[in-house]
């Protein structure tokens, strides 16, 4: 996992949830973190703006947690560099 | 059987006349009119409104509930926590399953909805915030004080413009007394300040470049307003065996629609809402001594309200009392019927009939007594409230001092 998505992506969901950086792990998983489905679609919106790329339905359904959604955003930005 | 009495044991409002059920009586006794100037519409043509300025909704909700629903909403949420502190209820699983939630919205999330259309059209961002359907959509009022509480009666929303909010009273009133309901907290909320919407406004010309000047020679139409009231109802046997302190009654409720014009109003089918309210009431036109009027300051309104009083009430239209708050609280479209209802409530219960402010001076057209610019200390037993919307469709409460 790189570090500095990590941290963007922990950043993201701290700003959404409105809860504090420092609450939130690389290992981290929503549920632990009380954020159900609905949270998790602000979520996705939020990273799609904030990494530049297009979550699917399906992907966007499939995330429980940072480092599902680390490991997705590193493969939309190799796609995406391709 | 005797159909039981509707008991209003709790009240909250939020407005630009006060922020709680006290202030905004405070203010409408003194005449006190929260029409200012718009703040965040510079260049606009309406350059004046009731709007709660300064609303901060972290002071209100959790930061991510507030994210979840329009200002409209959320404004609607605070003055039903209000209304149910102010009744002492305590929600038991049983009362949950008989306690609905019956609201008034003209607009829905207005302000949700002009955001993300401008990113829309504006920004061309082809993508909108993922909760804009939950702030938009009308019901989020009456949805969100649910679940605040966990309210599992039947619970709806009604949209019919100017009069949402005295549809959904008299609905909750009618429930409760035919006994579909235990308890209703019923009322209205909107947030008309969006940009999209304020043009429409400006387009349509009936909103004052000064003031709201009811029923006075000068008025140049309606002011917008913003905020909510929430009403406690509940059957008046029910509150009295729970030591609720009764601040009035619900009696009777009217409603016609005009089937005339799709703005213009109609002086027969407002006099018809107001006869069937008494009607409803089983009360005689002479009982009446107040009517908070619907009068919003236009031309047309005013004088064909005062035609239908005149139709309905006789000789006993020079006696009455009819005055519109409507001059300090602004038209706040969906909720305006709910902070008259709280007005009026009040105003039979204290004995003080609140004033139509900005009063200028009498117009031949409009030939009440309006309480200009001073309230009068008249107490009556039985009032009504009037609510006559754009696209003919017209709603009158008829209230009784506890």
């Amino acid at each position: 996992m790189q570090p500095d998505i990590v941290t963007r992506v922990i950043g993201v969901i701290a700003k959404t949830q409105h809860i504090p950086v420092e609450a939130i792990k690389p290992e981290s998983l929503f549920q632990e973190l009380n954020i159900d489905s609905m949270d998790g679609i602000n979520i996705v919106f939020a990273l799609e703006n904030e990494f530049g790329v297009q979550i699917s339905d399906e992907d966007a359904k499939s995330i429980r947690g940072v480092p599902d959604v680390v490991e997705g955003i590193e493969k939309l930005l190799r796609q995406k560099a391709e | 059987m005797t159909p039981r009495r509707v008991a209003v044991t709790g009240m909250g409002v939020f407005s630009a006349c006060g922020r709680n059920a006290r202030e905004f009586w405070e203010a409408m006794k003194a005449g006190r009119s929260g029409i200012g100037p718009l703040e965040g519409f510079a260049g606009f043509r309406i350059t004046t409104g009731a709007q709660i300025s300064g609303y901060d909704a972290a002071a209100h909700l959790d930061p991510k509930d507030a994210d979840l629903i329009d200002r409209f909403a959320q404004y609607g949420l605070i003055a039903a926590r209000e209304a149910v502190a102010a009744a002492g209820i305590e929600f038991t699983p049983e009362s949950r399953l008989s306690t609905g939630v019956i609201t008034g919205s003209c607009l829905g999330g207005k302000v949700a909805e002009d955001e993300a259309f401008r990113q829309l059209y504006a920004d061309g961002n082809p993508r909108v915030h993922p909760m804009t359907i939950p702030r938009i959509m009308a019901n989020a009022a009456a949805s969100r004080i649910g679940l605040e509480w966990g309210l599992t009666g039947a619970s709806f929303t009604l949209a019919t413009a100017c009069s949402s909010a005295n549809h959904a009273l008299a609905h909750a009133f009618w429930m409760v007394r035919q006994g579909s309901l235990e308890m209703a907290i019923a009322g209205g909320s909107e947030a008309p300040f969006s940009v999209a919407h304020l043009r429409a406004w400006e387009a349509i010309r009936v909103v004052s470049p000064d003031t709201c000047r009811p029923f006075s020679l000068g008025r140049r139409g309606l002011s917008l307003g913003e905020g909510a009231a929430m009403l406690i109802l509940e059957p008046l046997d029910r509150a009295r065996a729970r030591g609720a302190e009764v601040l009035g009654e619900i009696v009777g409720a009217g409603m016609s629609a005009d089937a005339h014009h799709i703005t213009q109003p109609s002086a027969e089918g407002a006099a018809r809402a107001m006869r069937l309210a008494l009607e409803d009431a089983g009360l005689a036109p002479a009982q009446i001594g107040y009517i908070n009027a619907h009068g919003t300051g236009t031309q047309a309104n005013d004088a064909t309200e005062a035609r239908a009083i005149h139709a309905v009430f006789g000789g006993h239209a020079s006696r009455l009392v009819v005055s519109s708050t409507k001059s300090m609280h602004g038209h706040a479209l969906g909720a305006a019927g709910a902070l008259e209802a709280a007005a009026t409530v009040m105003a039979l219960r204290s004995g003080i009939l609140p004033p139509t402010a900005n009063f200028v001076e009498a117009d031949p057209a409009c030939d009440l007594d309006v309480a200009p610019n001073q309230a009068r200390h008249t107490g009556t037993g039985y009032a009504l409230s009037n609510s006559f919307a754009f696209g003919g469709l017209n709603a009158v409460l008829a209230f009784a001092r506890a």
